[in-house]
């Protein structure tokens, strides 16, 4: 195999490869990246057995083939090398390296068979459609930070992708929930998506996707199955196991009936409840909404460190309420809200709240409260 | 020699009955009023409370356990004649004790009368280190003027007030350290109060069994029988270089103990990094209703400790040993922490589900780690199974209540049949 490649395709190329090569391997070839030129184009693979990316980019091949070597000192090499230069890469079979030149500087790689690369079986897919890239981006950056990280719930671990029928009919909907709070995001059901089954993308899944739905003008592929899913551009192609698990029935966990209505300004509320934060305790950043008419007071009371107070002026009508909530949680949630006011439903101060956008139904969220 | 009415507290000098009311409940010691260091031990706790609270089970065998987890976790002293053991399956139990009452364990009364006995006990002294809802360390040293009379008089106040007001019994262990004091007060239950005293602390230990060291189970003991050491007479022909080199810190320890010595404090600020419990069976096990009884057992026990304490933890973790003494200890961290049996036992429990395939296991074990203060516990609940969080408000509504208007202001349904 010989080919040249400029620079900065390069890196582009092998930054999403190296992302999805765990750091820490028991098995040496996984943490190789797959280097494949044929034609004009070569192709850069990498896996970590659960989750496969394939990134394609032009070069100038001049010999075909095909090998391995390590993804992250590959991509700090490509990442050192000055802005514009050509990088030739060439595998000597005899010395089983992969050489690397650009302008004087030459690095010699050690390679392992290509033979060896586990190649992730393909699928039958049930479902393909195709969804622009901000759709996608946001029914799974509003969710995501909801995800759990609680290992024996493994089922909760990743933004469950399903159809179902929002208040204007059949929806794309990601789902995501920790037990402490949940993210419901829908859109509008992409051609073709219906009667998809419903998968759980898992964590990492979800992160290295972003990395495909940077470009607005972007429209992805996507592909499901029971056990698979797999989001493509041209360029990239990202297939991933689904969490082998069922995700727990969250409509029960969606207040119906919170009727106890606080409209605030997000930005105003965020900034608040990060001001008078500041002085919880580490651990549990309890904060204290008090309402009442038209007016929000939100405190903290941390016996060992200090008390903090600020009041808002708000929309509210319903009579007294106190009610406490972790500050993180509140800050995430109040920084979903990008165009309208926030506002948060509640029933008691024991019950899970609800907070929406304005009236836009198509992203609701819910948090826990805890006791203050 | 110093001698003391159990009944009516009065001291005098030596007799078999008390001068004053004939009482034969007499407790003689010589160093009777030098001696500071107790152990104070409820009498089948939570079967206690159980006949305290429901007369018609005074008389009758009372087993407090089972539900779905069929075992025993406590028994009264009727049910123990016929062989009735805490941790024995529920049908065993039955089995030996078929005429026997089954009772529900009722957590938040048992921590609502281990609240009251504590506050009796921080009367005495500030230096109080609970073990367990049921018992606790108390260091009496420096207080016989405060109190007008000698530790061994005032302890002996408490289990009477305890009687009197609570309508519980408790056993007192009396030496001069821990270690001691924790023996003494299992030689003499119920109802009991022994005294070790330092002159006869050597002649006491030396025929005992290794087992009768605190953290020395059945682990401990057959790497001991295996060394030859089955009393601590043999533990004292040891050298404490070989036992050290042979056990480790475990030797060092070992070494002391088996001399009386003992010098840890009764602390209640004691710094706790975690609060385990764990058991190891007879015969190594399997079977996921037995194991789950286990888990639930000790979920129980390590939050029993926590709310004893004012502790909660952050992290769970399951502890297992196979039959070919492997050790499997996994950890869960919780999004907040817990001080709740239910909580404690639902997260070991699902860690045990991952490993469950990997038995025959010889021990079990669950404990918390990452300790913070109850006040920081349990302050939100799960979206995901909403009755938990009835089930936690209720018990803190509970709480609460009781707190303001008195134990008797709210109390379950089936506590008045």
């Amino acid at each position: 195999m010989k080919l040249s490649i400029e620079r900065g395709t390069l890196l582009k190329a092998l930054a999403q490869a190296q992302s999805v090569v765990e750091r820490r391997n028991t098995i040496p070839i996984l943490a190789n990246v797959l280097i494949e030129a044929e034609g004009a184009q070569v192709s850069f693979r990498a896996t970590d057995l659960d989750i496969e990316v394939v990134d394609r980019a032009a070069a100038m091949v001049e010999r075909p083939g095909a090998t391995t070597v390590s993804a992250v000192m590959l991509h700090e090499i490509v990442r050192k090398l000055p802005d514009g230069a050509l990088v030739n890469l060439t595998e000597d079979a005899t010395s089983g390296r992969l050489t690397i030149t650009a302008g004087r500087s030459t690095f010699s790689l050690a390679t392992l068979p290509r033979e060896d690369f586990p190649v992730m079986a393909s699928s039958e897919y049930s479902s393909n459609f195709s969804a622009k890239a901000p759709e996608l981006r946001r029914l799974f950056d509003k969710a995501k930070f909801a995800i759990s990280t609680e290992e024996t719930r493994y089922y909760l671990n990743g933004v469950y992708m399903h159809t179902s029928t929002g208040e204007s009919g059949p929806v794309l909907r990601c789902v995501a929930t920790d037990g402490h709070r949940l993210a419901r995001i829908d859109a509008t059901l992409p051609e073709g998506a219906a009667g998809m089954p419903g998968v759980i993308v898992p964590r990492k899944t979800v992160n290295e996707l972003r990395k495909l739905l940077d470009d607005d003008e972007a429209t992805i592929a996507v592909s499901v199955s029971e056990t698979k899913v797999r989001f493509a551009t041209p360029a990239i192609t990202l297939t991933s196991k689904v969490i082998d698990g069922t995700f727990p029935d969250y409509t029960r966990v969606i207040p119906q009936n919170n009727t106890r209505r606080l409209e605030v300004d997000a930005t105003e509320f965020a900034k608040a409840v990060d001001r008078v934060a500041t002085v919880s305790s580490e651990r549990s950043r309890a904060v204290k909404l008090s309402l009442d008419e038209d007016r929000l007071v939100l405190s903290v009371n941390a016996p060992d460190s200090g008390a903090a107070e600020e009041e808002l002026a708000v929309a509210y009508a319903d009579e007294r309420l106190e009610i406490g909530f972790n500050a993180k949680y509140l800050l995430e949630i109040a920084s979903q809200v990008d165009r309208e006011n926030a506002v948060f439903l509640f029933n008691s101060s024991g019950d899970p709240t609800l907070m929406r956008e304005g009236n836009d139904t198509s992203a609701v969220y819910v948090v826990m409260p805890m006791r203050v | 020699m110093p001698s003391l009415c159990r009944d009516c507290l009065t001291p005098f000098e030596t007799g078999p009955r008390c001068p004053a009311c004939r009482s034969p409940r007499v407790l003689a010691h010589a160093e009777l009023s030098s001696l500071s260091i107790a152990h104070m031990d409820c009498d089948a706790f939570y079967a206690s409370v159980e006949k305290r609270d429901n007369p018609a089970l005074r008389d009758v065998p009372v087993i407090v356990g089972g539900g779905q987890r069929g075992v025993v976790s406590t028994c009264c002293y009727l049910a123990r004649i016929h062989g009735v053991r805490s941790a024995m399956p529920m049908f065993q139990a039955l089995k030996l004790c078929p005429q026997a009452v089954v009772v529900k364990p009722r957590m938040q009364v048992y921590v609502q009368v281990s609240r009251a006995i504590r506050a009796m006990m921080e009367e005495l002294t500030p230096a109080i280190e609970p073990l367990s809802l049921d018992e606790a360390f108390l260091d009496l040293t420096g207080t016989d003027r405060l109190h007008g009379a000698p530790p061994a008089v005032t302890l002996a106040r408490l289990v009477r007030r305890m009687e009197t007001e609570l309508g519980l019994s408790g056993s007192i262990g009396l030496s001069h350290n821990k270690f001691l004091a924790k023996i003494a007060s299992d030689l003499d239950k119920p109802r009991g109060f022994s005294v070790i005293g330092r002159a006869e602390t050597a002649d006491f230990l030396r025929p005992r069994p290794v087992r009768i060291i605190w953290g020395v189970g059945t682990a401990t003991q057959g790497a001991l029988e295996k060394a030859g050491i089955r009393s601590i007479a043999d533990l004292l022909r040891w050298d404490r270089a070989d036992l050290v080199a042979r056990f480790g810190s475990m030797g060092e320890r070992l070494w002391h103990l088996a001399r009386g010595e003992d010098h840890r404090r009764v602390n209640r600020d004691e710094k706790l990094k975690s609060i385990s419990k764990e058991t190891t069976f007879f015969e190594d096990t399997s079977d996921p209703d037995i194991l789950d009884g286990h888990l639930w057992r000790l979920a129980e026990q390590v939050a029993d400790r926590a709310k004893a304490k004012a502790l909660s933890g952050r992290t769970v973790t399951l502890k297992l040993k196979k039959g070919d003494f492997q050790l499997l200890s996994r950890r869960h961290a919780l999004s907040d922490p817990t001080q709740l049996t239910d909580r404690i036992y639902r997260a070991a429990v699902e860690m045990f589900r991952l490993e469950a395939g990997r038995g025959p296991f010889r021990l079990i074990g669950v404990g918390i780690a990452d300790l913070a203060p109850e006040e920081q516990a349990d302050l939100s609940g799960d979206l995901l199974d909403p009755d938990a969080a009835k089930r936690a408000k209720a018990e803190r509504a509970t709480d609460a209540i009781r707190a303001r208007f008195g134990h008797d202001a709210i109390v379950k349904g089936r506590s008045l049949r």
